[in-house]
């Protein structure tokens, strides 16, 4: 009775119990961090004394660096496609803004196998905050959902409550990318006479005002035709179900991906905890302070 | 230990499970951190519910529907604190099953494997219902009653549940 209580208080309120969560996420998280840090040595232990020990290393390298050249090519890609689009209407000399961004480390999932949740290494202390974007190198990942003193939650792109503004990268056709709780992310909101085949790419549009617009979403794997909508399947750019390491954008102002951006930075060797500008992206208002 | 499933009708037949101090705490924050760690490393494990084996197999063997109700309002509790649904959903369910489960285990000898496979396989989809039902009525969100994905978590636990269960037994003061 008690809890049906709490439940019709938190749904009136809009509350989410925060009080509860933060003792339990405190008490559990410093497990979790032990763990993610025992495994991560056992497997670096195990990876360069044991196996191979060049070989990985040098595998690691390329991975991150594969990673930093993906995030390079897509923003030049980015900037290519929307100067052509608009170069006559903008201005290309915005002064560039630096946009804070940090990398985290997954430490934990969800306790509900219902939902698509996990939690990161980092919170408020650096920074982090509600609603803040969460990427990889390779696409948007989802959005912090709570931030704690020192761990904080992301509602990954999958999870069925989940949703991102995105669009066809080529013809530019607008829809809302949300998760139905399995691998393969849904695209509603495309006209049944639109234009739309397989291995078409989505990316962001920047409406949603959480994820710069340009940035890989996936790409088009299923096409149906519906009454009023296609239905459509997309396939997540990243590897959502994987993952280790993210990289949090540290600010809810809204992003767009500049014009005019140095090589494509660091960001995929960024260590944690040092907040570093994530090249190529400008903050539309001035950067925000967090305490 | 008596491998046959002995269905006794008298409840004075049915051995009541002592556990050292402490047992069932560690038991309990060792399955809440396992299901939030486990799938960070391994995405398939995210079917398992190691919360809701635990508070069947404490349930059962303790034998004591007040017992049982508390366990499982407090697994429920800290599960929900640890996802992202309002606190109170897990809560609910998980006290359900804990009282079934107690009463159950105060009514039928549930030593054996086919049992115990049988019991956690009907706690699970029930458990399951219960979240649903739930979500549809008290949060307005619809989710689907039936998926294959759910049909496979069903029969993934209570495949665990007879291992596991047969691993807690060990914690048993003899």
């Amino acid at each position: 009775m008690l809890q049906v209580l709490m439940l019709a208080v938190q749904i009136k309120r809009d509350s989410q119990g925060r009080l509860i969560r933060v003792w339990t996420v405190s008490a559990v998280s410093p497990v979790e961090r032990s763990g993610a840090w025992g495994i991560g040595k056992v497997r670096d232990a195990w990876r360069h004394y044991f196996a191979l020990s060049d070989t990985a290393r040098q595998n690691e390298e390329l991975i991150r660096e594969n990673g930093q050249l993906k995030l390079e090519i897509m923003q030049l890609q980015s900037k290519s496609a929307e100067a052509d689009r608009l170069a006559s209407l903008l201005n290309f000399k915005q002064k560039q803004a630096k946009v804070p961004m940090v990398l985290a480390r997954v430490i934990g999932s969800s306790a509900d196998a219902n939902s698509a949740v996990v939690y990161l290494d980092q919170g408020l202390h650096e920074g982090i905050r509600k609603n803040m974007g969460v990427i990889t190198p390779e696409g948007v990942v989802g959005k912090v959902i709570e931030s704690y003193g020192d761990t904080s939650q992301v509602l990954l792109l999958t999870d069925r409550d989940s949703g991102v503004s995105a669009m066809i990268a080529d013809s530019r056709i607008h829809g809302q990318v949300g998760g139905m709780g399995e691998p393969l992310l849904d695209m509603k909101h495309v006209g049944a006479d639109e234009e739309v085949k397989i291995g078409d790419r989505v990316v962001t549009s920047g409406m949603d005002r959480i994820f710069p617009k340009d940035l890989p979403v996936g790409t088009i794997s299923q096409v149906k035709p519906g009454t009023a909508f296609k239905q459509l399947r997309v396939r997540p750019s990243a590897n959502i179900e994987r993952l280790e390491e993210v990289i949090v954008l540290l600010t809810t102002d809204p992003l767009t991906l500049k014009q005019e951006a140095p090589a494509a930075g660091n960001a995929a060797v960024t260590p944690p905890s040092s907040a570093q500008p994530i090249s190529g992206l400008t903050n539309t208002k001035p950067a925000e302070k967090h305490p | 230990m008596n491998d046959t499933f002995d269905l006794r009708i008298s409840e004075s037949h049915i051995e009541v499970h002592k556990f050292h101090g402490g047992t069932i705490l560690l038991c309990v924050i060792f399955a809440l951190v396992l299901q939030a760690f486990l799938p960070v490393y391994i995405p398939k494990a995210s079917v398992l519910d190691l919360p809701l084996l635990i508070t069947i197999y404490f349930g059962l063997s303790r034998r004591n529907p007040s017992t049982g109700l508390l366990l499982g309002t407090f697994i429920g509790l800290l599960q929900d604190s640890l996802s992202k649904t309002p606190i109170g959903l897990f809560g609910i369910a998980k006290t359900v099953i804990g009282y079934l489960a107690s009463s159950i285990g105060a009514r039928l000898d549930t030593e054996h494997p086919l049992a115990r496979f049988a019991l956690t396989a009907a706690f699970f989809a029930l458990h399951q219902g219960i979240v649903v039902l739930v979500q549809k009525l008290l949060l307005a969100q619809p989710q689907p009653w039936f998926t294959t994905r759910l049909l496979e978590a069903c029969i993934v636990n209570a495949i665990l549940g007879v291992f596991l269960y047969h691993f807690l037994d060990r914690l048993r003061k003899s």
